[in-house]
């Protein structure tokens, strides 16, 4: 039998300049869904791979004669099993929940808030808004990962609420493993680096869909001489990070509104190290091979592009497949399944790198030990989709 | 320079079909309702802890003295917002399935993949 382990608070998260303030019943929303999520990973998700096992399974071979051959014909066995709908249930409500926490906590402060970012945004020129971008397909299209108005939507003049908001609650379904600034994806690209590429020192970084920055800023931080340009489609995200960063004293970021289908402002070959977090599988077919050009044309010669993303699912066994693909239908990412099983090097092929030098690696996103403790190996079930270890690829040009 | 209503936009519905799980939706939005109601008894709890914690700290108060208290009017009109606060997130899912009614450019998730793996 195993003793209970205590959860970090949310409370212990670094309070930048322009983070919501929480009273003690928003800390108490947060720590209660931190703790559902943790509890939904750990002790119900392990139902549903028995329910599969023992009952699903047995089920379909008897009546089709033979095992599932996709993560789909899984799935769709799978949907009518009462503890994957039960789990699946809570799931998504948990999530609904937490975006609703999120929401009345940004919005009952909004107007402070907006004040403490403009402040910080004061004609500055390293925030740079473009309003003939539009917002792309793949962006538009739903509300990603369940978070009403995406990254994009603004409900007044200036507003920063979906900013803010997504902000606050990465803690929420991390249970605070990206660390006290939320920046673990950062810092485990900018860790790589230093242990296995120590005289890589970029003089120009692009990374493209920063969001609210939070990968953006460990980057600038860890090469301070390089200019950093961070982009998005999302104005209140650029508007929050651009605020974000000065307020941790980062200066060597500009912020620009821009497509990343469509960087024409910038020469080719201008950037020596071009990154992205999470973004691919919030793209589409049609985007990505355009993306993927427009780094291979920016990208100098020697130069790299290191990418942070779940892994693919080639290799992968068919109910970790699965799980993994829950995601795509029933937490609004729709190009989640579709992209994790593209052959990244013949899509690296047709954007005009060379796909064989494309290489995988595990990063780790570093837990932040001074507030949250180490936390033991095997202690807990594992979250896929949500573990503080990220796969990653990438190449040199 | 806000003219929202926060109550209601804090708990709007994301752009995207919602997926029922459980064999009869209703069933499931009561299970949505009571996990809010959970989450809210928690956060009750959690105050009411750190109230007996002060109190017996301090030695202020006693329990009957809390038994007996009635609230002034603005008292009551202050619990009144924080009432209406508290049902619009434990029924948040209603006024979102409201919303899913209303609106007409809702997509699959099969619709919205279809569109984005278009080349």
């Amino acid at each position: 039998m195993s003793t209970a382990k205590s959860l970090p608070t949310w409370d212990v998260l670094s309070k930048h300049g322009v983070f919501p303030e929480a009273n003690n019943e928003e800390i108490s929303r947060l720590n209660f869904l931190t703790h559902l999520n943790v509890h939904l990973s750990a002790n119900i998700l392990p139902g549903v791979k028995t329910a599969y096992e023992k009952t699903v399974l047995p089920a379909y071979i008897k009546e089709t004669g033979k095992e599932p051959t996709t993560r789909h014909e899984i799935r769709k066995a799978m949907l009518d099993n009462p503890y994957f709908q039960m789990w699946s249930g809570l799931r998504r409500n948990t999530m609904e929940m937490r975006q609703q926490a999120g929401r009345s906590q940004v919005l009952r402060q909004i107007e402070n808030l907006v004040e403490r970012v403009e402040a910080y945004n004061k004609d500055a020129s390293t925030l740079q808004l473009n309003d003939a971008i539009t917002i792309p397909p793949n962006v538009g299209m739903v509300d990603i990962h369940c978070q009403p108005g995406c990254y994009y939507e603004e409900y007044f003049e200036n507003d920063v609420t979906v900013a803010a908001s997504y902000d606050l609650g990465l803690f929420v379904t991390t249970a605070g493993l990206l660390g006290a600034l939320s920046d673990g994806g950062g810092k485990a690209i900018t860790h790589w680096l230093s242990k296995d590429h120590p005289d890589f020192k970029p003089k120009r970084i692009l990374d493209i869909g920063c969001t609210v920055g939070h990968n953006a800023v460990p980057l600038a931080q860890a090469f301070p001489d390089a200019e950093v340009i961070a982009i998005d489609v999302a104005r209140p995200s650029l508007r929050y990070a651009h605020a974000r960063a000065k307020s941790l004293g980062v200066n060597n970021i500009t912020f620009v509104q821009a497509n990343a289908e469509d960087l024409s402002q910038y020469e080719d070959e201008s950037f020596d190290f071009i990154t992205t977090s999470m973004f691919w599988h919030e793209t589409s077919h049609e985007s990505m091979p355009k993306i993927f050009k427009t780094i291979n044309r920016l990208l100098k010669k020697g130069g790299l592009t290191i990418n942070l993303e779940q892994p693919q699912y080639t290799n992968m066994g068919l109910y970790e497949q699965f799980i993994r693909d829950w995601d795509t239908y029933f937490n609004n990412e729709p190009y989640w399944g579709p992209m994790h099983e593209l052959d990244l090097k013949k899509v690296l092929n047709e954007s005009g790198f060379n796909g064989e030098s494309m290489f995988e690696v595990g990063v780790v996103s570093l837990i932040d030990e001074k507030i949250f403790g180490k936390r033991e190996a095997g202690d807990s079930g594992e979250d896929y989709g949500r573990a503080p270890v990220w796969n990653a690829f990438g190449l040199w040009k | 320079m806000t003219d929202i209503n926060k109550i209601d936009l804090a708990g709007t519905k994301a752009k995207g079909n919602r997926p029922y799980f459980l064999n009869d939706k209703q069933t499931e939005q009561v299970m949505s309702i009571t996990m809010a109601v959970a989450m809210e008894l928690s956060v009750a709890k959690e105050r009411i802890a750190t109230l007996e914690c002060l109190l017996e700290e301090k030695g202020i108060l006693t329990r009957a003295e809390v038994e007996n208290y009635k609230p002034d009017a603005a008292e009551v009109a202050a619990r009144s917002i924080t009432t209406q606060e508290y049902l619009a997130r434990i029924l948040r899912i209603l006024q979102q399935d409201k919303e899913e009614q209303l609106s007409e450019d809702d997509p699959s998730m099969e619709f919205a993949q279809q569109e984005l793996t278009k080349v």
